[in-house]
């Protein structure tokens, strides 16, 4: 049986170094896949994740479609040599409840009533993971969704809080989440202060849940900037090169 | 009543961009008197009482009497499925497209319009319950013979107009040719000058491509004269 | 199974909004009051535990079946826990025939995540031989009658059924394990009660009923143990809360799930008195 690792040192940092409430490095590149109609690429500590957007596009078999908004579809996937432990290409358990809490934490940020019977379809593909892999991918695919052009209330940002060693922490990486006490995957619409995301597991008090949301804005918020930066500086850098 | 953006800045879903009693022009949307910019684009306040956002991207979605540039992708008894580059395909009737009554059951229609075939139509019915109705009877629309086909990003066709279609009468005056521009993002270029056709392909990519540029009416004219000069075209 | 959605007519919807702009609910209920639950435990003596849960109209029933199986390589001292569920058509006209879809999947893993943060089974005690042989407990969930808040009905199943499991004695001579024809209480330690939340419009309910599912914006359920403190939450439906709504639904959900517990104790107690 494995040891439990010290997650906190006597000086209050964390296996990588990080205070409690730092997050981990983040890049979001936009529209890296040319064939999508949007698409981002994250790294996020040691995660590293594709989003690509298809859509609004028509939507075969017909009877899948809604008479008065868009169907959103999203499909979340973790390469088989994404993690130490080669996992199986097909869709876990995991992998399909993770696709539609995805989607629930999108959805209220999408205009879908002004793209009635179509789709607009999110593929998800987890290249390496190393814990908080969910958040990542939504704060990549609002990301991709803007870039396609689809019409928004306001970006979507997600960040995963936890409980290691007893203290409240942000952004867990795999290990923590692994021997911490809970994880608390968060996904909010900063500029509207809702939530859109919110999962629990492990054991947390009543109080050390607000701490929890707390926190989790916190570091949504830096995370939301760094959305709007991403997106704005592919706009700056294009158009400049002469015909 | 405060506008938090200066003219053409660049925004994100999201952002705020005024507060107070304007009119909401495109892509944006409004809560409580605060407007937001739905999509990224430039942000722009028109009459001094229109906010709006041009985007950067976006798909096209028809409108009645819109011009198209349509693809013909599959044929059924009495209509013809267009992909007019947009989430929803195009319908054209028989009675849309030929000018005489004919009798579905004695002629092919493939003879008129067959799988591949481009067209310029208009569309005539659409209100997302239903798919858009075009047609092809009215002048200037119908089956495209010959010509450059160029498709580009349906937001930036404005821009290629330009204002009051200054940026394409200029394209067609100096260039020898005549220009229809689909509201769906496909342009049809036909030249009596092979050469200058082809070079009016790359200009459109080119207006595309710098539509945020300032001062592009002259920008491209200047490309067009030297190339002129310098015996290209 | 894949589930169509049934559409509701705008009447309907413009009713329930209407009831509850006036703090009730379409079937009489205030919004912060939870339907009957009645409980009956092991109604099935080929499993080694189990129960059906009714709240309302909803019915859900839960086996527990006892396998004796190999320990995962990280945990090779602690038994195995899985939890499925099936939404099968016989409970609804909008449960279709199929392998489990999303909506199954999302109800197994909460109730899972909701037993195993809570530790409601000693999964240690569950080890016979440390590395080679454990217990596996295989908790099947059933729906059988679909009228709102699956997620609750089949938590208080699973529950349930693992408070009353009995598995097999056992003894080990030379790391053989022989399986005895005795009987013995599994150790459930703590308790884990689940308590769902709809919001519709601006208003929050407890215990949705399936028309308020229907047309709900967002679902909250939040799991507590017998302290009140929670292990695990999960926010379903494509709308959202706010922070204060959260923390709303987590003071208001502590305060049903221990009112809940102690009808759950109650009708344990008379079940095991007849």
């Amino acid at each position: 049986m494995k040891e439990k690792p010290i997650l906190l040192n006597e000086e209050g940092l964390r296996v990588d170094g990080r205070k409690l409430d730092e997050l981990r490095s983040i890049e979001i590149k936009v529209g890296v896949l040319k064939n999508a109609d949007g698409s981002a690429y994250i790294v996020q500590g040691k995660n590293k994740i594709m989003v690509a957007v298809y859509g609004p596009r028509e939507l075969h078999p017909r009877h899948l479609s809604l008479p008065d908004r868009a169907v959103l579809r999203c499909r979340y996937h973790m390469a088989p040599f994404s993690v130490p432990e080669r996992k199986s290409p097909a869709p876990s358990r995991r992998e399909v409840e993770l696709s539609k809490v995805i989607r629930q934490a999108l959805e209220p940020a999408l205009f879908l009533e002004m793209f009635p019977r179509t789709s607009i379809d999110v593929f998800i593909e987890v290249l390496q993971a190393d814990g908080g892999t969910r958040c990542a991918s939504i704060t990549a695919a609002a990301v991709a969704l803007a870039d396609a052009g689809i019409p928004m209330r306001d970006l979507v940002a997600a960040v995963a809080v936890g409980k290691i060693d007893g203290k409240i922490a942000l952004d867990l990486n795999h290990l923590e989440d692994q021997y911490g006490e809970a994880d608390i995957p968060v996904a909010m619409m900063p500029g509207l202060n809702q939530i859109t995301l919110l999962q629990a597991d492990g054991l947390i008090t009543i109080e050390e849940l607000k701490e929890v949301l707390e926190l989790a804005k916190a570091g949504i918020m830096q995370i939301y900037k760094k959305q709007k930066e991403a997106l704005k500086s592919k706009y700056i850098g294009s158009g400049e090169e002469l015909g | 009543m405060p506008v938090f953006f200066t003219q053409r800045q660049i925004v994100a879903p999201g952002d705020l961009l005024a507060e107070g009693n304007y009119n909401l022009g495109n892509n944006v949307y409004s809560i409580d008197g605060k407007i937001y910019s739905s999509v990224l684009g430039l942000a722009e306040i028109r009459e001094g009482r229109i906010i709006t956002v041009i985007p950067l991207k976006g798909c096209y979605i028809p409108k009645v009497n819109d011009i198209v540039i349509g693809k013909v992708v599959d044929v059924g008894i009495a209509s013809w499925l267009i992909d007019i580059n947009s989430p929803y395909t195009g319908y054209l009737q028989v009675t849309d497209a030929l000018s005489k009554p004919v009798d579905i059951t004695k002629i092919q229609l493939r003879k008129f319009l067959d799988i591949g075939d481009i067209i310029v139509a208009k569309v005539i019915a659409f209100d997302l319950m239903r798919d858009p109705q075009l047609t092809i009877k009215e002048s200037k629309l119908g089956k495209v013979e010959r010509g450059s086909l160029v498709e580009i990003s349906p937001v930036k066709v404005p821009r290629v107009i330009g204002k009051r279609g200054s940026m394409i009468s200029m394209l067609e005056r100096e260039l020898d040719c005549e220009i229809i521009v689909g509201q769906n993002g496909r342009i049809l270029v036909t030249g009596k000058n092979k050469a200058r056709e082809l070079f009016a392909v790359r200009l459109i990519k080119m207006i595309e491509k710098e539509a945020h540029v300032t001062g592009l009416t002259d920008k491209i004219k200047n490309i067009i004269i030297k190339a002129k000069k310098e015996g290209v075209i | 199974m894949a589930k169509s959605e049934e559409i509701i007519p705008i009447i309907k919807k413009k009713t329930i909004e209407a009831l509850l702009g006036k703090n009730t609910r379409i079937d009489g209920r205030k919004l912060d009051e939870y339907r009957e639950i009645s409980v009956e435990f092991n109604v099935i003596e080929k499993a080694e535990g189990s129960a059906i849960v009714n709240i309302g109209n909803t019915m859900v029933i839960a086996g527990v079946k006892s396998v004796l199986g190999k320990p995962f390589p990280d945990t090779p001292d602690e038994g195995v826990l899985i939890v499925n569920t099936e939404l099968i058509p016989l409970a609804s006209p909008t449960f279709e025939p199929g392998p489990p879809g999303e909506d199954d999947i999302e109800i197994a893993r909460v109730v899972d995540r909701g037993i195993r943060s809570a530790k409601v089974v000693d999964l240690k005690k569950l080890c016979i031989v440390p590395g080679k042989s454990v217990w596996a407990l295989y908790i099947d969930i059933y729906a059988l009658n679909h009228d709102g808040n699956l997620m609750d009905a089949s938590g208080l199943a699973a529950y349930c059924a693992l408070v009353c499991t009995k598995i097999p004695k056992h003894a080990v001579e030379n790391e053989n394990v022989k399986i005895l024809e005795e009987k013995e209480e599994l150790p459930i330690q703590h308790e884990a009660i689940p308590v769902t939340f709809a919001k519709i419009g601006e208003k929050i309910v407890v215990d949705p009923c399936y028309e308020e599912e229907l047309i709900m914006d967002a679902r909250l359920t939040i799991s507590f143990n017998e302290e009140g403190k929670i292990c695990a939450i999960q926010k379903g439906g494509r709308g959202m809360f706010t922070a204060d709504e959260i923390m709303y639904c987590a003071e208001l959900g502590r305060k049903i799930s221990r009112e809940i517990s102690e009808k759950i104790k109650r009708m344990l107690e008379n079940a095991q008195s007849t």
